[in-house]
């Protein structure tokens, strides 16, 4: 018998929630989103873990589609901070208030 | 709850407890260190120690994706970038814009753990109905490749032809944005002096 699910799920909710905390008290761009993957990561957890308890395929094949949107996701974002930084010095995000370039 | 986890295999508990630590040890490597290279560094643990756990439930190709993608791909981009942009960035933690901002959400983050963790224990962890067996021959047993691939190119094949315009909006957006902006019209000075 293999571990039951409640306990992925609590591990899923705590990453989430490390995430999530990171997010709001780091102030570096690249960091931050660092902690925005990690909250995807923990929710991939759940879905792969459901995927196993009620025996359906199709909570992988979301999982796949995450991953993949991650990635579009960071290469669109890290580009948008490589073009900040062309401009600004600065790096923490309480600079970013203007929204004009 | 704790006679389930003696239940299992002691393999499967190690296994757990092992990636587990590992996992939330590289999280908090991520928020807490100062370097951004670290917390990229700690950020590849905290995947490998999830990939385990998808090989534990039996995902196989998705951990070996996820070894590929996010650990190979992502964290790559993420150091590549930190370097283009300089390391020596110390973060300035000392000062806060907004007073108490910190302790606040560190407090509401717990809170919101504490909250769905006691929701999930009062009305139960996993709801829902065992999918119907898939299609095949019954009593085969079959590859974790095999159904996923089947499951994406059937049923979701509209995503995933989806998926890959996405990425190609993604490709051609990247190349817009990092391209070296017109340069500035004369006599036109940049708003801060700051020209890099």
């Amino acid at each position: 018998m293999s571990i039951a699910p409640e306990w992925y799920l609590a591990l899923a909710a705590g990453l989430f929630t490390m995430g999530a905390i990171g997010l709001l008290i780091r102030r570096n761009v690249l960091v931050m989103f660092m902690c925005v993957e990690l909250m995807l990561n923990a929710v991939n957890l759940t879905f792969v873990t459901f995927a196993r308890t009620l025996d359906d395929i199709n909570g992988q094949v979301a999982v796949f589609f995450v991953l993949v949107v991650a990635a579009a996701e960071v290469v669109v974002g890290l580009g948008i901070i490589v073009a900040i930084f062309r401009r600004r010095a600065d790096a923490t995000a309480d600079d970013l208030h203007l929204l004009k370039g | 709850m704790l006679p389930q986890i003696l239940a299992a295999t002691y393999v499967d508990s190690f296994t757990f407890g092992v990636c587990a630590v590992i996992v939330l040890a590289g999280a908090a490597g991520v928020i807490l260190a100062r370097n951004p290279v670290h917390s990229a560094l700690m950020l590849v643990m905290t995947l490998f120690g999830v990939a385990v756990l998808f090989v534990a439930q039996e995902a196989h190709f998705l951990a070996a994706v996820q070894v590929i993608v996010y650990a190979g791909a992502i964290v790559v981009l993420f150091l590549f970038v930190i370097m283009l942009i300089g390391v020596d960035r110390v973060e300035d933690t000392s000062q806060e814009p907004l007073r108490g901002q910190r302790v606040a959400a560190a407090v509401v983050g717990l809170l919101t753990l504490l909250m769905v963790v006691f929701l999930a224990r009062s009305s139960g962890w996993v709801t829902g109905a065992s999918a119907a067996l898939p299609p095949g021959n019954p009593g085969e047993d079959r590859e974790n490749v095999e159904l996923l691939g089947r499951a994406i190119f059937t049923d979701w094949i509209l995503a995933f032809e989806v998926t890959s315009l996405l990425l190609v909006i993604a490709v051609v957006g990247a190349v817009v944005l990092a391209k070296k902006p017109p340069a500035p019209l004369a006599g036109r000075e940049e708003p801060d002096g700051v020209r890099r």
